[in-house]
């Protein structure tokens, strides 16, 4: 996604070409992903329950993965002769699962204080960090949450501060770089936080230390992204004489304000989420999800009114007070009155089992008497996600022409007894449960944890 | 929410002055349940309860069909199939249900805390590193909000154990009813619980090395101050390293009676744990143990069980090998174990009270890694119970036992499965917390 400045950011140039010297650094490309989806010859799976998240489950079904896109999806899909036979008897099949909050990289294994990286906690206003500058791809957890069928994440940094910096988008792949893993495209979303947390943590330090300070927090960073974007795009429109000062910090803003930057804000009580969609209101721009939500249920007419997700536990309660009032059936309350759910992980444990989570919340709905169809709760971590992060056009369902980003389950995936069996990332088959030749085994793991499988 | 729960929060122990050595109430406690699990006389009059028609999962036995099980006030008298039924007995239909004893989580903290962070409702443990004398039954709110969402998942009892640095005090085994402590509290304490991984090392002066000289040195003080009483009080000892209070509830575990339960993990952890158990010739039980699956023949030579986590995989350098296949590992080794949720919770990790219930989440993830069915359903039933020496009592449907038992629509590990009737101490269990209060009020929205 473009810079805050930038109406077309330009390739990264060699240092040394003239077209370099012409630009300044805010029209430059900023830290362009480097990845590259691997090569694989077509793979048709066939004769697999689908479920595609559009509405449609097929029965002995195949789909075709070619040149990293799925390709065909349906009854009878004729493979290629190069294709790679896959049979899916007694399986089911998947998009691959996306999560929307995720601090795997930034909060990474082993869990020391090299790798807690996820929050810079130094003021409540931090928008101008990006979380892929903390990202660590030799995180051990990742291989897990690849494991659990997880194939896209967004990595938020942590929720210390009101505005906590912008987060990145990562395929679940190995790579030498962040850049390697960073989805191509994807734009960006910024952290907010409300409530206590940073409240906590600068309740001491200058503040603030209550809801309202929060509030007044938000308000004055906003008003000075009007300020500075209304600056920015004056003189973008002609860019002549001296440009204005690049401030990192406003330029996320601005792109806020500009709608580039998608607002994930970790939100729990009902009544502080009303606050934040009048303040979003006030600014003129949206907020693209609500994270935790605990007490969405409470507001879930509101939610769905003005197309706010939530992205929520199953069933994390009562941690701290503005916890308190977690129900199980808050995902499927919300969805029942239109409102766009997503099951999210917060969570190095939860990330490898979002389908169990998503199982959780769509059966304590059923028993509550509030009828979730399968493909509704597969939406809450496929499509709605992808929605979530800006990337509905391209993953989240089984559809022709989109990324070919595949789980392949033993069994229903919303038994406890499932397990993904094979994760295909653009079409390249990245974990196979019975092949541990393909399970990616971070720099970290070597010599200290045991390969799985194998002994000491 | 992660920065401050997880990693920066503070863990306040909140209680600050210890219990004096014994309290009277604890007798109390014995003679009441030995008597009758409910206080007010009405309620004694005899009640005979048949749940009727289901599959009956004894755990202690092979599978029943079409069985029957019946209760007379708070014991089961029979189980079988075609049992005959007493005129006047309540019948439970459980015809296509599935019916096992209630479910017990070995090391839990429901009751201890309400909310754990950043309110004053958490009694699990104190500041002393040494803690042996204190017992968490004083600290157990038996009105908390976490005990109705617990029972209505089918968990009936639990241990509710100490969180703590070091030596962290003692547990009770409990069944989750009853307005008091006494009404809840079936065995007072039940184990000792002791940490010996690296969140104990502080305690040690900043090394294993130091953390288990000094449990060393308790234990030798505790066996010397028993060996001398009469010169200890009139002060003819050399000073001993904890108070007399701590020395003697050393003395059961000393003795082998009280189980002591050691927090450890890695493997030279577990090896430490298991070196201090044989030169002590102590009856300890290990928790975490998620390394255990490298050494899973020699804890099971040692005959000693884990209470084990089985969705516990992440490498910290405090359990470097954790992996999703301990718990069927070190079962097919033959060890006992059972399963928690959140044992070997060291500093890092939240206590275990609100997620309590995830016992069944964890047990049928360890089915999908290995771990045989009946063996999964005795790790949250008998084994937890047998372990915590309470098997004669609990954990199995057997004539005698205490009638705690659950009827589920399913198999009770499936996310599917409605829990359809809880019975503790052969009492039906309203199906009703302050979580399905919430539902009904929300339910329907207000008009906006």
């Amino acid at each position: 996604m473009a810079s805050a400045a930038a109406t077309a950011a330009v390739r990264p140039s060699r240092p040394d070409s003239l077209a370099y010297h012409d630009t300044l650094s805010f029209d430059r490309e900023q830290y362009p992903s480097t990845y590259h989806r691997r090569l694989s010859p077509p793979v048709l799976i066939r004769n697999a329950t689908i479920l595609t998240a559009t509405g449609l489950e097929i029965e002995h079904g195949a789909i075709l993965l070619q040149d990293g896109r799925i390709q065909a999806v349906g009854t009878d899909v004729a493979a290629p002769p190069n294709a790679i036979i896959v049979d899916g008897t007694g399986k089911f099949v998947t998009p691959g699962l996306i999560d929307t909050h995720s601090h795997l990289g930034v909060y990474a294994a082993p869990g020391t204080f090299g790798e807690d990286n996820g929050n810079e906690a130094t003021s409540p206003n931090t928008a101008q960090v990006w979380a892929e500058h903390s990202f660590w791809p030799q995180d051990p957890q990742l291989p897990l949450a690849q494991a659990g069928g997880v194939t896209t994440i967004q990595v938020l940094p942590g929720s210390a501060n009101l505005i906590g910096g912008r987060s990145v988008t990562m395929h679940v792949v190995p790579g030498r770089t962040a850049q390697d893993m960073k989805f191509p495209g994807a734009p960006y979303g910024v952290k907010m936080a409300c409530g206590e947390n940073p409240r906590r943590v600068y309740g001491s330090r200058g503040g603030p230390s209550t809801r309202m300070g929060n509030m007044a927090g938000y308000r004055s960073a906003f008003i000075a992204a009007e300020r500075y974007r209304r600056r920015w795009d004056a003189w973008n429109r002609n860019r002549t004489g001296d440009p204005p000062e690049r401030d990192l910090q406003l330029e996320t803003l601005a792109d806020v304000l500009r709608g580039r930057i998608l607002v994930q804000n970790h939100c729990y009580r009902a009544d502080e989420m009303a606050q934040m969609m009048d303040l979003a209101r006030e600014f003129g721009f949206h907020i693209r999800s609500f994270h935790h939500a605990v007490e969405a249920y409470k507001i879930a007419d509101l939610l769905a009114r003005d197309s706010v997700a939530v992205s929520v536990w199953a069933d994390w309660w009562g941690f701290k007070m503005e916890a308190f009032d977690g129900l199980e059936q808050n995902a499927a309350l919300v969805s029942r009155a239109g409102g766009r759910v997503v099951i999210h992980s917060d969570d190095e444990h939860g990330i490898q089992r979002l389908n169990q989570e998503a199982a959780k919340a769509m059966w304590s709905g059923r028993r509550a008497g509030i009828a979730i169809t399968r493909n509704e709760a597969l939406r809450w971590v496929t499509a709605n996600p992808a929605w979530v992060i800006g990337l509905d056009s391209l993953i989240g369902t089984l559809e022709p022409g989109k990324h070919a980003d595949v789980v392949v389950w033993n069994g229903d995936p919303f038994s406890v007894y499932a397990r993904a069996e094979r994760v295909y990332v653009d079409g390249a088959l990245m974990y196979d449960r019975n092949d541990p030749a393909t399970w990616w085994r971070t720099d970290f793991e070597l010599g200290n944890v045991p390969a799985a499988g194998h002994d000491r | 929410m992660t920065v401050i729960s997880h990693r920066a929060g503070t863990r306040s122990s909140v209680q600050t002055r210890r219990r004096a050595v014994v309290v009277s109430w604890r007798l109390a406690v014995i003679v009441a349940i030995a008597l009758c699990a409910c206080a007010p006389v009405r309620l004694c009059a005899q009640q005979v309860i048949a749940i009727v028609g289901g599959r009956v999962l004894p755990v202690s036995g092979p599978a029943i069909e079409n069985g029957t099980v019946l209760i007379r006030d708070s014991l089961i008298v029979a189980v079988g199939a075609g049992i005959a039924i007493p005129d006047g007995a309540i019948r439970i239909d459980a015809r296509g249900k599935i019916v096992t004893p209630g479910f017990i989580n070995a090391c839990s903290q429901i009751g201890l805390v309400e909310v754990p962070n950043g309110t004053s409702t958490q009694e699990m443990g104190v500041r002393d590193d040494v803690a042996a004398s204190f017992d968490v039954a004083e600290g157990i709110n038996p009105a908390s909000i976490v005990i109705p969402v617990t029972r209505i998942a089918g968990i009936t009892t639990a241990v509710i154990a100490p969180v703590g640095r070091f030596l962290a005090g003692r547990s009770v085994f409990a069944d989750l009813t009853g307005g008091t402590i006494e009404q809840m509290i079936v065995r007072d304490p039940v184990a000792m619980h002791v940490t010996l991984d690296e969140s104990s090392r502080e305690a040690g002066e900043g090394s294993r090395a130091g953390t288990l000289e000094r449990l060393r040195r308790l234990l030798t003080d505790a066996r010397a101050y028993a060996a001398r009483r009469p010169l200890y009080e009139r002060r003819q000892m050399r000073d001993l390293s904890a108070p007399q209070a701590d020395l003697e509830a050393l003395q059961p575990v000393l003795a082998g009676r009280l189980p002591l339960v050691i927090t450890a993990n890695r493997v030279f952890d577990i090896r430490n744990a298991l070196r201090i158990a044989r030169e002590f010739s102590l009856r300890i039980v290990l928790s975490g143990a998620a390394e255990g699956w490298e050494m899973a023949d020699e804890i099971a030579r040692a005959g000693v069980p884990v209470l084990v986590e089985p969705l516990q995989n992440i490498p910290s350098f405090n359990r470097l090998g954790a992996r999703y296949e301990n718990a069927a590992r070190l079962a097919a080794a033959g060890v006992q174990i059972a399963i928690v949720s959140g044992a070997g919770a060291t500093a890092e990790e939240t206590s275990t009270a609100h997620g309590a219930l995830l016992i069944k989440q964890e047990a049928g993830n360890a089915v999908s890694y290995g771990l045989p069915y009946d063996q999964a359903l005795r790790a949250v039933t008998l084994a937890p119970a047998q372990i915590m020496g309470m098997g004669e009592r609990y954990g199995s449907l057997q004539p005698g036992r205490v009638a705690n038992v659950v009827v589920w629509s399913g198999d009770p590990f499936e996310f599917s499965t409605t829990v359809e009737h809880v019975l503790i101490r052969g009492r039906e269990i309203t199906l009703a917390s302050r979580q399905t209060e919430l539902l009904e009020r929300y339910r329907t929205l207000p008009p906006h």
